[in-house]
């Protein structure tokens, strides 16, 4: 028993260690490992969502389409060098949606930009009065508009012999078909590039409309714009292609490119958040720890010590994984530790009982924490359902903070039926192995009633 | 030894008057606002933003006082209708109707000309107004899936002692009452304060339903043990010992948990203040109904004394 208590404690030391090591500085890189994830709420940033309309595709692909539309997503937000961008796909009930965290990026009009970019390009003609209305033609029976989703990402630009850049791209096989229709309709009239309702302008301000000036069928180039215009363009129909619109359902009408929820949240209020969550932690881990001693003694100091490796676990844990800290978070460790103590108040609590039933010292420690573990799993399991509906929850009401403390409850809760079990146990034999601490004050009790000899 | 059993008229009449003033509030939340909880932002669509202003001049202005007057110039603006909450240190929380952050940068300096002070948008939300009914519902299914759960667990876990499914009926009465005593507050908060409920709320209720059924399976669980144990042949002498017995547990845990909770919710900060209220909240009422609550009605129901439901009906009819 003794040699099986000094391993768990070689055990839990390297554990203990290894987690300090991971954590220490939280907030810098060393070694190349990266500190602590922090929510927007905490490092300022924004927040979008967005639903898809997935009208015109064919039904059973939708989670193949979704995924692309996050792959191309998230290459254009490396392109911003936002650092840890967080790209979500959800699902609920058929309808999907993407949520968007931009950490670092304060300016949701320019994040909304970048997200709105990805949304489909339309091609638009002008109508005898003068209006812009979709370029559209016939495949399969079906009338189409011509659009970037019928691009190959192979667009390219080129110099002719002028010097002047030409943008070079080719359809797929249903954009040849439209392409052909339309521009032997169009021929020497303009083509306009809209993004939503507003046409794509240069950077002098003017609307790029490329006049036709041949039939277009699987290959074309467009003349005469800036080099500057010419590249965004090209980044934009090669990174921008996404296959189905991207905006929300305002009364049953989907309204591209309009956010479902946007969010943004200044750097400092997230500093200022740190902050004061910081001192608030520190005040009541030391309120608790004060208690723990004050009430329970000797196990109360013990609890302590094996609370202190449930906190650096956990820190490491959440840097590992990693898990993204948020203000609920943290909320969620604060209830965790709760839980962490609880299991510590159960099995002392217990011991207690067991000493006043007159149990000696070693056998009461060991039919505490037998008797205590059921009321430890059944009462712990009940939060983990907790957390379960709540992580399925957060998905559908558009809010990373419902996760974010479910996520930290639910390993918090898990961590500590490991270290109120495993380490506070161990910490607790051995002390008592060893005989040093015999007085019966230091476990909470008067006197031990009938000291039988442990074995 | 604390008769607790004795006295459980006393702790459902606490209850009833708690549940009677949260249906009260409800309605009449419901008359004055059109809405039994004051919907935020998630629920009820629109733009809300904290502002941070910083008055230049230090001529005395409460921050009450403040309020009012960012009341009056918002009805200038054509923001009559705009829910303003006090967030203390010169934060305050607006939630009007949707509007885009441009409009938002404009508001925002057209108020601090007004007031004469540096302003600040540090949070800016803005939500779909037709998500919120969605968002509404898949809340209320939560709570059922996690209350249907929950059900379900404990008949498991209780599946040896005789009829497991009352003992989890008992515990689920119990969360239910918890939860329903703490949105009856928030409606209460909500038509006095100003106090709107989100996602967050939701989450917070959930938590506590977790919370709530974890205090009360520590007793079941000391109930069930001193069965199996015989320790008296009266099934309420032994619920009343098994409430005695892990009631330094109960306190203990919950007293430990409100001081972090409670530190959290002083000086944590305006984004998860009440949050954390609903949390604290939970943490009480889920240890008050565990010893007065589903213990109770396990001793009402095995004894078949219904009348005891109802503490003001006479004793003996």
């Amino acid at each position: 028993m003794k040699r099986r208590s000094v391993y768990l404690l070689i055990f839990i030391l390297a554990l203990f260690g290894f987690a300090l090591w991971s954590i220490v500085p939280l907030d810098r890189n060393v070694l190349g490992r990266e500190g602590l994830r922090l929510g927007l709420d905490l490092a300022g940033g924004s927040y979008l969502v967005y639903q898809a309309n997935l009208s015109g595709i064919e039904p059973g692909t939708e989670d193949q389409i979704m995924d692309g539309v996050k792959g191309v997503i998230e290459r254009r937000i490396n392109v911003l060098g936002v650092t840890e961008p967080v790209v979500e796909i959800q699902n609920q009930g058929g309808e999907y949606s993407v949520a968007i965290q931009l950490p670092g990026i304060a300016d949701i009009e320019k994040a909304k930009e970048t997200i709105g970019l990805f949304t489909v390009l339309e091609f638009r003609e002008q109508d005898a009065t003068g209006n812009w209305t979709p370029a559209t033609g016939t495949v399969n029976n079906q009338t189409l508009t011509l659009s970037s989703r019928y691009f190959k990402e192979n667009t390219s630009i080129r110099v002719d012999q002028y010097g002047k850049p030409l943008l070079v791209f080719e359809w797929d096989e249903t954009g040849a078909q439209l392409s052909e229709q339309i521009t032997t309709r169009l021929l020497h009239k303009p083509l306009a590039i809209f993004l939503g309702d507003e046409p794509l302008r240069g950077q002098d301000g003017h609307i790029i409309a490329p006049t036709v000036q041949a039939v277009i069928i699987d290959k074309g180039q467009i003349e005469r714009l800036s080099l500057a215009d010419a590249t965004e363009l090209k980044d934009l129909l090669n990174a921008g292609r996404i296959p189905v619109p991207l905006g929300s359902y305002v009364n049953g009408e989907f309204e591209s490119s309009v956010p479902l929820y946007e969010r943004t949240v200044d750097a400092t209020l997230g500093a200022d958040s740190i902050h004061k969550s910081l001192t608030a932690v520190e005040i009541g881990i030391a309120l608790l720890l004060l208690f723990m001693i004050l009430y329970y003694r000797l196990p109360g100091l013990v609890a302590c010590l094996s609370l202190g490796v449930y906190g650096v676990v956990l820190l490491a844990i959440f840097k590992l994984i990693p898990v993204t800290l948020t203000l609920p978070g943290v909320a969620g460790f604060i209830l965790s530790l709760g839980m962490a103590v609880d299991a510590n108040v159960l099995i002392f609590e217990r011991m207690k009982e067991e000493l006043r039933g007159g149990r000696s010292l070693a056998a009461a420690v060991e039919a505490g924490f037998n008797r205590a573990w059921t009321a430890i799993r059944d009462s712990n399991i009940t939060t983990f359902i907790a957390c379960i509906v709540l992580f399925w929850l957060g998905g559908t009401l558009g809010a990373f903070m419902v996760r974010g403390f479910a996520l930290t409850l639910f390993i918090g809760v898990a961590l500590s039926m490991f270290t109120a079990i495993t380490v506070t146990r161990t910490f607790l034999r051995l002390i008592i192995g060893s005989q040093v601490i015999t007085n019966p004050a230091a476990y909470g009790i008067t006197s031990f009633p009938t000291v039988r000899k442990a074995k | 030894m604390i008769d607790f059993v004795g006295h459980k008229r006393w702790f459902f009449l606490i209850s009833w008057i708690l549940v009677i003033i949260g249906i009260a509030s409800l309605i009449i939340s419901q008359i004055q606002l059109g809405t039994p909880l004051r919907l935020g932002t998630d629920f009820a669509g629109g733009t809300s933003m904290t502002l941070q202003f910083s008055p230049i001049d230090s001529h005395e202005v409460s921050w009450r006082d403040f309020q009012s007057h960012l009341r009056d110039k918002m009805a200038k603006l054509g923001y009559g209708e705009a829910t303003i909450q006090n967030a203390g240190e010169g934060s305050f929380i607006i939630h009007t109707q949707e509007i885009t952050s441009d409009e938002a940068n404009e508001l925002a300096e057209q108020l601090g000309a007004e007031l004469d002070s540096q302003v600040e948008i540090t949070d800016y939300y803005s939500a779909s107004p037709t998500v919120g009914a969605e968002t509404a519902r898949n809340a209320g299914i939560g709570v059922i899936i996690a209350a249907v759960a929950m059900l379900l667990y404990i008949v498991w876990a209780f599946r040896r002692m005789p009829s497991p499914f009352r003992w989890g009926t008992c515990a689920v009465i119990a969360l239910l009452h918890d939860v329903f005593i703490i949105v009856g507050i928030f409606s209460i908060l909500g038509w006095l304060a100003g106090v709107e409920i989100d996602a967050l709320f939701i989450t917070g209720l959930l938590a506590v339903v977790g919370y709530s059924i974890n205090n009360t399976v520590v007793i079941f669980d000391r109930i069930r043990e001193n069965v199996s144990r015989h320790i008296s042949p009266d099934f309420a002498v032994t619920v009343n010992s098994s409430i005695v017995e892990t009631l330094g547990r109960s306190l203990n845990t919950s007293l430990t948990t409100l001081f972090v909770t409670l530190a959290l919710f002083l000086f944590g900060g305006a984004t998860i203040h009440y949050f954390v209220l609903v949390l604290l909240l939970g943490i009480i009422i889920g240890t008050y109904s565990s010893i007065g609550i589903s213990s109770q009605l396990l001793v009402v129901w095995e004894k078949k004394e219904w009348r005891a439901l109802l503490p003001w009906a006479r004793r003996h009819a």
